[in-house]
């Protein structure tokens, strides 16, 4: 078995687009659920807006990619308030129905043959970054650090979103530290306290789904642009749980949980994935027990089992506090 | 206390001359409501046909349980919307204000079940309470500079709180590892933060032990001293006795009876209320089989509509 291969792969997986993409959606997926207690079950609704807005807004309108990323967000915004409207002067719980709702219609209709000219149906679409590659200011070639090695287009996307990733902590980390962050907080704990309290609970709960759910457009628009397309098939319902797992992981209400969360939650699923490859092959695993079209599965039951006694053994995440956790029970 | 206020101080004095029945008119009223209704399904649970507060006093609302004291409390501070009625604060119309613009305005309230926002800190809760806060607008918040010295007044003015309320020692633990009756007085501190002209303490003795209860009843007296007006709701008419200048007592959904506390107790009207003249035991079983129904129903449609919001 080649371990340095597998260590290699696992650790450049902690820094490679994907640990980006779940990093800035997880970050949006904090601002709601870790800071206002907002239940939000459709984030990859956001980041389908947020990508097919910026795709169809270049594609249809011939706009300049930073301008359709712009389209992007501006659409992102727009379903925040579309959702939040009807259901944050409810119980959080509707929330939680309509967003997941709301992602699963957005998915299959822009996978619709009707619209189909629009949004490419369930092809989707492509040939809207091309700015993108343009801008890249990199000659060819391979960067990296020590065995870490990566393409030129991949350590431009990889700088980029990593960039993307910082200002993202930096935007929560202002935000939450302010007396606008501690009412959000105070939110979570009991709005009606808040409410006697001369708060407008309603615009609070509203401005964080929609700061939270262009964090979560950023990550879709990064993602389309990154990988040069745009296909429905990769906005499932999973992909927002993925994203709840990499901020519990990492810690809830922590401004670095969501980030440190990503980067480990992709270094063990290649980490399984690979380790498992390798072992069938080496023969250490008969053929017989698994199959390598079973390790796709196999990786997420053994993640599924990861979280389940990161549960029982540390409940707060990576970074939580437990005191504080062990609060929430009263 | 910072809150301000032209007149004198008054106390049983204001009251002088006032009549001690239902719905009398006061002096100088800082509250005013009128024929406020709310009903849940068939049952009427507040009518209120005329009730006023007098301004800078202790005015203690009290009643058997289900009297629809809290209701009715929530239907003035915009947390619940009435059927009928109108009433305003400081002569103007807040009928149907939402909850935070009534608090907006001075009129701040508590929670019988105390809400401290446990895993906030002690010194984080009271920030919270102050109003006009600029820090708390999104775009202002980003920039530090634009809220740091008025954060630092707050800051101050809460550690004054706190040392009052004899809560400093815990300023920076988690508001959720405070006792029950430290709660209480967090909660209050907390209202105090915005600097209210009314403030409404929705059973603040309750559940708590009684050397505890005796602080409290400092404190709401100590505020009344720096010219707010308090309206505390009670159930326990004891407690109510030592502290409050005037006493209204609510039975079934209406006000039965108003006056000071040593002619309240002797009224037959509030002795009928928490004894029970006649409606309180059931004639026979038939009788209590459907009062329990009733009862059940009620209970069943307000769990419902609780749901809903």
């Amino acid at each position: 078995m080649n371990w340095t291969r597998i260590f290699d792969n696992s650790l450049s997986a902690a820094i490679r687009p994907n640990a980006i993409i779940f990093a800035i959606s997880a970050i949006g997926l904090n601002v709601h659920f870790g800071y206002t207690g907002l239940l939000n079950f459709g984030q990859v609704g956001f980041l389908a807006i947020g990508g097919y807005g910026a795709a169809i807004s270049v594609l249809q309108w011939n706009f300049p990619l930073w301008l359709g990323w712009l389209f992007g967000l501006f659409c992102a915004m727009c379903w925040a308030l579309l959702l939040g409207y009807p259901t944050l002067r409810l119980r959080a719980d509707y929330l939680a129905i309509v967003t997941i709702a709301a992602g699963e219609i957005f998915r299959l209709s822009v996978m619709a043959p009707s619209f189909r000219e629009v949004t490419g149906g369930s092809d989707g679409l492509s040939g809207f970054n091309n700015d993108w590659r343009s801008l890249n200011p990199l000659p060819d070639g391979e960067y990296g650090i020590g065995f870490l090695k990566f393409s030129a287009a991949e350590t431009w996307s990889i700088l980029v979103g990593w960039t993307l990733v910082l200002l993202s902590v930096l935007l929560v980390y202002l935000l939450i530290r302010s007396p606008w962050g501690r009412v959000l907080k105070a939110i979570r704990e009991d709005e009606d306290a808040v409410r006697a309290l001369g708060k407008n609970v309603f615009a609070y709960k509203m401005q964080s789904l929609v700061l939270g759910g262009c964090l979560g457009a950023l990550a879709g628009i990064y993602f389309v642009t990154q990988q040069a397309s745009v296909v429905p098939s990769n906005y499932s319902t999973a992909q927002t749980f993925f994203a709840y797992v990499c901020l519990i992981l990492g810690g809830t209400a922590r401004i670095w949980g969501p980030v440190i969360g990503s980067m480990i939650f992709w270094a063990i699923i290649t980490f399984t994935d690979n380790f498992l490859r390798q072992a069938i092959d080496a023969g250490y695993i008969s053929g017989s027990l698994l199959d390598p079209n079973q390790v796709g599965q196999v990786r997420l039951m053994l993640v599924g089992l990861g979280l389940i006694l990161l549960l029982v053994f540390r409940p707060q995440g990576i970074l939580g506090d437990r005191r504080e956790l062990m609060l929430e029970a009263r | 206390m910072t809150v301000h206020s032209g007149f004198t101080k008054v106390s049983l004095d204001a009251f002088e001359g006032v009549s001690e029945e239902p719905g009398v008119a006061k002096p100088d009223p800082i509250m005013v409501a009128d024929s406020v209704t709310r009903r849940f399904g068939g049952l009427t649970a507040v009518r209120v046909d005329h009730f006023e507060i007098q301004r800078e006093a202790i005015t203690a609302l009290i009643g058997p349980n289900g009297a629809g004291k809290t209701t009715f409390f929530n239907l003035i501070t915009g947390f619940d919307k009435p059927n009928a009625g109108h009433w305003s604060f400081e002569d103007e119309d807040i009928t149907g204000l939402s909850g935070y613009k009534v608090a907006q305005r001075g009129m701040v309230r508590t929670f019988q079940l105390t809400k401290a926002l446990s895993r906030l800190r002690v010194i984080e809760n009271m920030k919270l309470g102050a109003t006009g806060q600029a820090g708390e607008r999104f775009l202002a918040a980003l920039i530090r500079p634009r809220w740091r010295d008025q954060e630092q007044a707050i800051e101050e003015k809460a550690d004054e709180l706190l040392e009052r309320f004899k809560l400093s020692h815990m300023r920076d633990e988690f508001a959720g590892e405070l006792s029950g009756g430290q709660r209480k007085l967090l909660e209050m501190a907390r209202a105090l933060m915005s600097d209210p002209k009314l403030i409404m303490l929705d059973e603040p003795m309750a559940g708590v032990n009684p050397a505890l209860a005796q602080t409290i009843v400092g404190h709401v007296k100590t505020l009344a001293d720096d010219g707010l007006t308090v309206l505390f709701v009670e159930h326990d008419m004891d407690v109510v006795r030592t502290i409050s200048d005037w006493v209204v007592v609510m039975a079934e959904g209406e006000i039965v009876a108003e006056g000071r506390h040593a002619s309240i107790v002797a009224n037959p009207r509030v002795i009928d209320a928490y004894l029970g003249a006649h409606h309180a035991t059931p004639l026979d079983r038939s009788e209590q089989d459907r009062q329990l129904a009733e009862a059940e129903t009620v209970l069943d449609e307000e769990e419902s509509r609780t749901e809903v919001e």
